[in-house]
C-alpha cells in the first residue's frame, strides 16, 4: 500500500483527512466569524471587507476551490465511514447499548453533519446567491443581512444548523489532534477545555447575528 | 436476592437468537456474576434445560475469557472490572438483568453469550510483537529503559484480549485493543526496529477484519476492564501516520 | 517399564553443556519436513511452540481456550526467580539451585534443577528482548525483589501481572509464527487421546469444541504442555478449564505419572465465602514482604481485629521461625495456617481464615508505597470481599495452587512413552515436593524456550519424518473409542450435574488428602472416590448433543478423568509413608509439629503405571542421589 493509498484505505488514514480538512474549514470559520462580527460596527466596515475580498481576484478562488475540496473529502469520508460502522455491528443490541462517557456533541455528529450540509447549500443560496433571499443586493452584505433574516423561520433554521455546528466543533476540534496523533496524553483523556472554548466562541460569534437582527439591534 | 434475567439465547452460528426470561431466587451478593449464571446452569439442568453458555476460564479478571453485556453495558456496571469479578452487590435485589454476547461483524456468535474472538489474534499475528527469537537476546540489563517509560508501556500491556473496547463502542471499533499493544511495544527500545511495520500492518488488519472506526466517543476506556487510555489511540494514529510518511527500512524492504 | 532418568555424566555444571554437545541435530533443510504437536499454549506450550517453529519445524498447536492467549500462565501475579545476582546480594547459579532442592524438600532431580538454574538467566534476556515490561528501577535497571523462601533477592516483575506480561510475550511469538505458516493454531480444540503406534507416540485424537467433529492429527513427536491437575479438587486458584484430560489419557497409554500426592496449597488466598463458590483467588505471595500473619491468641476470640490489644495476637509464623517469619515457605505457611484454625483461632466466616496485616507496613513506610507495591491486588482484594485493606486486615486461608506431580520425564523432558515429551507443569520434573514462588514462571520458560527444543530435535534425529499418518488404523481404533466415551457420557441421562460430582470428589480430597493426610483418612478416601465414580457413570446428567458447543459434555469428560486421578493422588500419598514439602502426614512429624522426612526409605520418585485396573497401578521407582546438595531436615527457623 502506497503513501497516498495508506491515507484513505485504512480507518486511521481517513481519519486524518477528516481531520485535516476538518480543520481547514476551522481555520476558515474562524476568518469568517471575525468578519461577520464586523457588522455590529455598521455598514461600511463589512461591505468594505466584502469589497476587499471580491478584489482579490484568483485568490478568492483558489480559497473557495480548497474548501469544496475540503468539504467534498470530509463529507464523502463521513459518508464510508457511516457505512463501515453500519457493518461493523449487522447485529443490535436487543436491550440497547448504554453510552457511559460519550458526549452528546459526539453521539450527534453525523446527523448534525448532514444539517450543517443542507444548510451550507443553504447559507450559498441565501447570501452568495442570493437565490433565496427576499431582496438580494450584491455587494452589500450590510442591507442583506439586515433584510435575510426578517422572516422568524429562518431565523430558527440558522439557529438550529448553528448549535449543530458548535456541537460539531466540540467534539471534532478535540477529536482531530488525537486522529492526527497530536495531542499530548493526559491523565484525563476526555477533557477538552480548547475544544470546548473555541467552539463556544464561534458559535456565539455567529449565532448573535440572527438574534441581534431579529431583536432590532440591526436594521 | 431475587432477579429477572434476560438472556440472549442463540443455538449456534448463524442461527435465529432472542431474549429469554429466567428468575434467578435466593441470589447471594457475595456470588460473583458468574457465579450467578453457575446457579441459574445448575437448575436449568436440573429441570432438563440446555445451559446457558458463556466463556469463562480464570474468573480473576486477567484471563479475557468472559465477555458479557450487562444491561447494555460491556462488563457491566463496576469500573474497571470484568464480568468475573463483578458481585452481586453491585445489584438491587429484583432487579432485571439483561445479558447479551459481545456485538460486531468480527466477533460472530458461536451460541449463546458465546463469541468468536480470532480477529483480535490475526490483528496481534501481523505485528503485535517484538521479534526476538529463542536465543539472540543480550543480557536484559544491556539497554537500559526509563521508568516511566516501561510504566507507561505496561499501563498498555495491560490489556487482556476481551474485547469490551468493540462491544462498548458505537462503531465496533478494535482500536483500543489494537494501540494498548502498538503502544506496549512502541514505547520501549526492543520494539523501535518494527514500530512503523508494526503500526501499519495491525491497523490495516483492523480494517480487514471488519471493525469499525474510531470516533472518539471514549466508551471504549471506561468499558475496559484494564482502565486503558485513549491516548494510545492517540499514540496509534501518530505512529501510523508516521509511518506513511516516513517507512521504516523494514517496511520499505517488504515485497506487500 | 524402565525408568532411565538418562542424566548425563560429568560434573554438574557441565552436564547440560555437555549434553547439548552430544545430542544430535536434525539438518536445516529437514526440520521442515518433521510435524511436531504441542498440545496446550501457556508459558511451556506456546513458547515451545513458537521456537520450534523458528527452528524450523512444522507445528501443531492445540488449546481449549478460544485463543492461545487465555492460558492460566496468564493469572500468574508474583514473579520468575532468575540467578542474575544484580543484587550483589550472594546469588548465584549454585545458590538458586541448593535454595530449589532444598525448598522442594529433596525429592527432586539434583541435574535437572541444575540446569533450570543455568537456563534462569537466559530466559529473562529473552523476555527482555521481546518487550515484556519488567520492573525497572529509575536508573533503568531492572528491579527485583525478594519472594517466599528465598533470602535473596531474585525475583523479577511486572506488578502483580508477571505471568500475563511473560505469557503475552510467548503469545506474540507464537502468533508471528502462525501469521508466516510455521504454526497452525487450534483453538477451542481439545486432546481427548494420544496415538502411540508401535511404541512411540504418533498423534492425538481432539475434539473440535464447536462443531463437535472428532479428528485425528499425526505427528513425529507430540509434546503436552497442559499445565497441572490442582481442579481435582474443585476449589482451586487455577482457572475453570484447567484439567488433568491430557495428562490422564496419556497416563492410560502408558506414559507413568510421578508423584502425584506432591500438591502444592498456597497460603495467601481469599478465603471460601459460601457452597456456591466457583473458585478461589490467590493473593500473591509478595503480600507477605509486608504483611504480617497473624491471629487471636485466645480460642473463638471474635473481636474485630482492631480491638484485640497487640499482647493477645499471635504472630505465629515468627514466632515459630524467627529467621524467615512471614517469608518461610508455602508448604510450612499453609500448615501453619491449618493448625492455628484447627486450635478454633481461626478468623472470619467459619473460622477458616487468618489475618494479613498491613498497620504496621503502612505505618512504616507509608499508604502510598504499599498502594505502590500492591495496589492492584488490594483493589482485588476489595472487589471481591467488599472490605479494604487499608483499613482491616486482609483475612487469607490457604489454597490448591500448584501441583508438583505430573507425569514421569527424563532429562530430556520425554516421558515413558518414546517421542511423547511433557514440559511446564504438566510434568513432574523439577520442584520435588514442594515448589518455592516464582519458579513456575521459571520452569515454564526454561522446559519451552529452551530445553525441549534441544532434546525435541535429538529425539527427531532418530526417527525418520512424516513417519506416520491419519490413515492408520490406530487412529480410527481411538477414534471410535473417543466417540463411543462421548456418546455414553450423553447417554446417561442421571439425576446429578456434573459439577455437583466435582464439588464431592473435591471435598473428599480437601479432607482426606489436602494440608495434612492419615492413613486412615486416605484408606476412606480410596473407598469413597471408587463409588463416586461409579456412581457418576450412572448418575450424571450431561445435557445436549455432540455436535455443538456443550460444555456440560467437556465439563463431564474432565471430571471423569478427575474421578481416577483423584484416587491415584490418594494411593500415592498413602503409599508415601513420610512427610515432605506438600505432603504432610500426620503420623510423620517432629516433636514440635515439622514433617519428618524418611531419605532412607523414601528418596525416590514414585512413578505409577496404568496396569488396565485403577485399582492396582504398578509403582515403579526412580531413585534420587544427591550428590551436591546435603539431605537435612529443612529448617527455617
Amino acid at each position: 500500500m502506497n503513501r497516498v493509498q495508506g491515507l484513505w484505505d485504512t480507518s486511521v488514514g481517513k481519519k486524518a483527512v477528516m481531520a485535516v480538512t476538518g480543520l481547514i474549514m476551522l481555520a476558515y470559520l474562524i476568518t469568517h466569524v471575525l468578519a461577520n462580527l464586523t457588522v455590529f460596527q455598521g455598514p461600511a466596515k463589512i461591505n468594505a471587507y466584502s469589497a476587499f475580498l471580491h478584489g482579490t481576484g484568483g485568490a478568492l478562488w483558489v480559497a473557495r476551490l480548497v474548501l469544496i475540496a475540503a468539504l467534498v473529502l470530509h463529507v464523502v469520508a463521513a459518508a464510508q465511514f457511516t457505512a463501515r460502522r453500519r457493518a461493523a455491528r449487522p447485529v443490535a443490541y436487543a436491550a440497547g447499548r448504554e453510552p457511559q462517557v460519550s458526549t452528546f456533541a459526539s453521539r450527534t455528529i453525523r446527523w448534525g453533519g448532514v444539517l450543517i450540509l443542507i444548510f451550507i447549500v443553504y447559507h450559498l443560496l441565501h447570501f452568495t446567491l442570493g437565490t433565496v433571499h427576499p431582496s438580494f443586493v450584491e455587494g452589500d452584505p450590510y442591507h442583506n443581512v439586515a433584510a435575510g433574516f426578517g422572516n422568524p423561520l429562518v431565523v430558527v433554521f440558522y439557529e438550529l444548523a448553528l448549535a449543530a455546528l458548535g456541537l460539531h466543533l466540540y467534539h471534532g476540534i478535540w477529536s482531530s489532534g488525537r486522529s492526527l496523533g497530536v495531542s499530548p496524553p493526559s491523565p484525563h483523556p476526555l477533557k477538552r477545555q480548547l475544544a470546548a472554548v473555541l467552539s463556544v466562541l464561534i458559535w456565539a460569534g455567529f449565532a448573535v447575528i440572527p438574534i441581534a437582527v431579529s431583536a432590532g439591534a440591526l436594521r | 436476592m431475587n432477579l429477572t434475567l434476560h438472556v440472549w439465547r442463540q443455538p449456534g452460528p448463524g442461527a435465529p437468537g432472542r431474549m429469554v426470561r429466567y428468575q434467578a431466587a435466593d441470589i447471594s451478593p457475595e456470588m460473583s456474576f458468574l457465579e450467578m449464571l453457575d446457579v441459574v446452569n445448575e437448575r436449568l439442568m436440573e429441570t432438563g434445560e440446555a445451559p446457558i453458555a458463556f466463556d469463562h476460564d480464570c474468573r480473576e479478571g486477567i484471563c479475557g475469557s468472559c465477555s458479557l453485556m450487562i444491561n447494555g453495558v460491556a462488563h457491566g456496571p463496576e469500573l474497571g472490572t470484568a464480568s468475573c469479578q463483578l458481585h452481586m452487590r453491585s445489584f438491587r435485589d429484583g432487579q432485571e438483568i439483561h445479558v447479551e454476547p459481545w456485538r460486531a461483524r468480527a466477533f460472530p456468535v458461536v451460541k449463546d453469550l458465546v463469541v468468536n474472538r480470532s480477529a483480535l489474534d490475526r490483528i496481534i499475528a501481523v505485528g503485535g510483537y517484538a521479534s526476538a527469537p529463542t536465543g539472540s537476546a543480550p543480557d536484559g540489563n544491556a539497554t537500559l529503559i526509563p521508568k516511566d517509560a516501561v510504566e507507561t508501556a505496561m499501563d498498555a500491556a495491560q490489556c487482556i484480549g476481551c474485547g469490551a473496547c468493540v462491544a462498548a463502542c458505537p462503531n465496533g471499533s478494535a482500536s483500543l485493543f489494537t494501540a494498548a499493544k502498538i503502544t506496549h511495544l512502541g514505547l520501549l527500545p526492543q520494539g523501535q526496529p518494527e514500530r512503523g511495520r508494526r503500526a501499519r500492518r495491525m491497523v490495516e488488519q483492523m480494517d480487514i477484519e471488519g471493525f469499525g472506526q474510531c470516533s472518539l466517543y471514549g466508551e471504549c476506556q471506561e468499558a475496559c476492564p484494564k482502565e486503558i487510555s485513549i491516548d494510545t489511540i492517540t499514540r496509534m494514529n501518530r505512529d501510523y501516520l508516521r509511518a506513511l510518511t516516513a517507512p521504516d527500512r523494514a517496511a520499505a524492504a517488504e515485497s506487500d | 517399564m524402565e525408568l532411565n532418568s538418562k542424566v548425563p555424566g560429568g560434573p554438574i555444571e557441565q552436564k547440560w553443556d555437555k549434553h547439548r554437545f552430544e545430542m544430535k541435530l536434525v539438518n536445516p533443510a529437514n526440520k521442515r519436513k518433521y510435524t511436531v504437536i504441542v498440545v496446550g499454549s501457556g508459558l511451556a506450550g506456546g513458547s515451545t511452540a513458537a521456537t520450534l517453529s523458528e527452528l524450523g519445524y512444522n507445528v501443531k498447536c492445540f488449546c481449549f481456550q478460544d485463543s492461545p492467549r487465555r492460558a492460566h500462565s496468564i493469572a500468574a501475579q508474583g514473579g520468575i526467580n532468575a540467578a542474575k545476582n544484580y543484587r550483589n546480594d550472594g546469588d548465584s547459579v549454585y545458590r538458586l539451585f541448593y535454595d530449589t532442592v532444598k525448598g522442594g524438600d529433596f525429592r527432586s532431580r539434583e541435574a535437572n534443577v541444575y540446569r533450570l538454574a543455568q537456563i534462569s538467566v537466559e530466559i529473562i534476556d529473552q523476555c527482555v528482548a521481546q518487550g515484556v515490561p519488567f520492573a525497572r528501577e529509575y536508573g533503568g535497571l531492572l528491579a527485583n525483589r525478594s519472594f517466599g523462601g528465598a533470602q535473596v533477592s531474585r525475583t523479577f516483575y511486572a506488578r502483580g501481572q508477571t505471568g500475563q506480561q511473560l505469557l503475552l510475550g510467548a503469545y506474540q511469538a507464537l502468533e508471528k509464527e502462525v501469521a508466516r505458516g510455521g504454526v497452525t493454531m487450534y483453538p477451542r480444540t481439545e486432546m481427548l487421546d494420544l496415538v502411540v503406534i508401535d511404541g512411540r507416540a504418533r498423534g492425538i485424537v481432539v475434539r473440535d469444541m464447536i462443531t463437535g467433529r472428532i479428528e485425528s492429527h499425526a505427528a513425529d513427536a507430540v509434546v503436552l504442555g497442559t499445565g497441572g491437575y490442582g481442579n481435582v479438587f474443585y476449589l482451586s486458584t487455577n482457572a475453570k478449564g484447567s484439567n488433568a484430560t491430557a495428562i490422564w489419557r496419556a497416563h492410560k497409554r502408558g506414559a507413568a505419572f510421578a508423584n502425584p500426592c506432591y500438591t502444592q496449597i498456597h497460603p495467601t488466598c481469599i478465603p471460601v465465602s459460601g457452597e456456591y463458590q466457583s473458585k478461589l483467588t490467590l493473593m500473591s505471595e509478595s503480600l507477605r514482604n509486608d504483611g504480617r500473619v497473624w491471629v487471636p491468641k485466645r480460642e473463638g476470640d471474635n473481636r474485630p481485629p482492631f480491638e484485640i490489644p497487640e499482647a493477645e495476637r499471635d504472630y505465629y509464623l515468627e514466632r515459630r521461625y524467627p529467621s524467615f517469619g512471614n517469608l518461610a515457605p508455602r508448604d510450612i505457611a499453609s500448615r501453619s495456617a491449618k493448625m492455628v484454625c484447627d486450635e478454633g483461632r481461626g478468623v472470619g466466616p467459619g473460622g477458616r481464615g487468618v489475618y494479613l496485616d498491613f498497620a504496621d507496613a503502612i505505618h512504616r513506610v507509608g499508604a502510598e508505597t504499599i498502594r505502590e507495591r500492591y495496589g492492584n491486588l488490594f483493589e482485588m482484594y476489595q472487589r471481591i470481599t467488599d472490605e479494604n485493606p487499608y483499613e482491616v486486615p486482609m483475612r487469607i486461608y490457604p489454597a490448591v495452587h500448584y501441583t508438583m506431580g505430573g507425569l514421569w520425564v527424563d532429562y530430556n523432558l520425554m516421558s515413558t512413552i518414546p517421542g511423547l515429551h511433557v514440559i511446564g507443569e504438566a510434568n513432574f520434573s523439577d520442584h520435588g515436593a514442594n515448589r518455592l514462588g516464582a519458579s513456575a514462571l521459571m520452569q515454564g520458560l526454561a522446559d519451552g524456550y529452551f530445553v525441549l527444543p534441544s532434546t525435541v530435535s535429538d529425539y527427531l534425529a532418530s526417527v525418520a519424518p512424516a513417519s506416520a499418518d491419519t490413515s492408520h488404523a490406530e487412529f480410527r481404533r481411538l477414534e471410535a473409542e473417543v466417540a463411543e466415551r462421548t456418546r455414553t457420557l450423553l447417554a446417561i441421562g442421571g439425576k446429578r450435574t456434573v459439577d455437583s460430582f466435582h464439588r464431592e470428589l473435591g471435598h473428599i480430597l480437601w479432607e482426606k488428602c489436602g494440608m495434612a493426610r492419615t492413613a486412615a483418612g486416605l484408606e476412606q478416601a480410596l473407598a469413597q472416590i471408587p463409588e463416586l465414580r461409579e456412581e457418576f457413570w450412572r448418575n450424571v446428567n450431561v445435557p445436549g448433543s455432540d455436535a455443538e458447543l456443550n460444555q456440560a459434555l467437556e465439563k463431564a469428560g474432565r471430571v471423569a478423568d478427575f474421578l481416577e486421578l483423584g484416587e491415584l493422588i490418594c494411593r500415592d500419598a498413602l503409599d508415601r509413608e513420610e512427610s515432605c514439602g506438600g505432603h504432610f502426614r500426620e503420623e510423620y512429624q517432629t516433636a514440635d509439629g515439622e514433617a519428618k522426612r524418611d531419605d532412607e526409605h523414601f528418596a525416590y520418585v514414585a512413578a505409577w503405571e496404568y496396569t488396565g485396573d485403577l485399582r492396582h497401578p504398578r509403582l515403579h521407582k526412580e531413585p534420587l542421589d544427591f550428590e551436591y546438595v546435603h539431605l537435612a531436615q529443612r529448617s527455617y527457623k
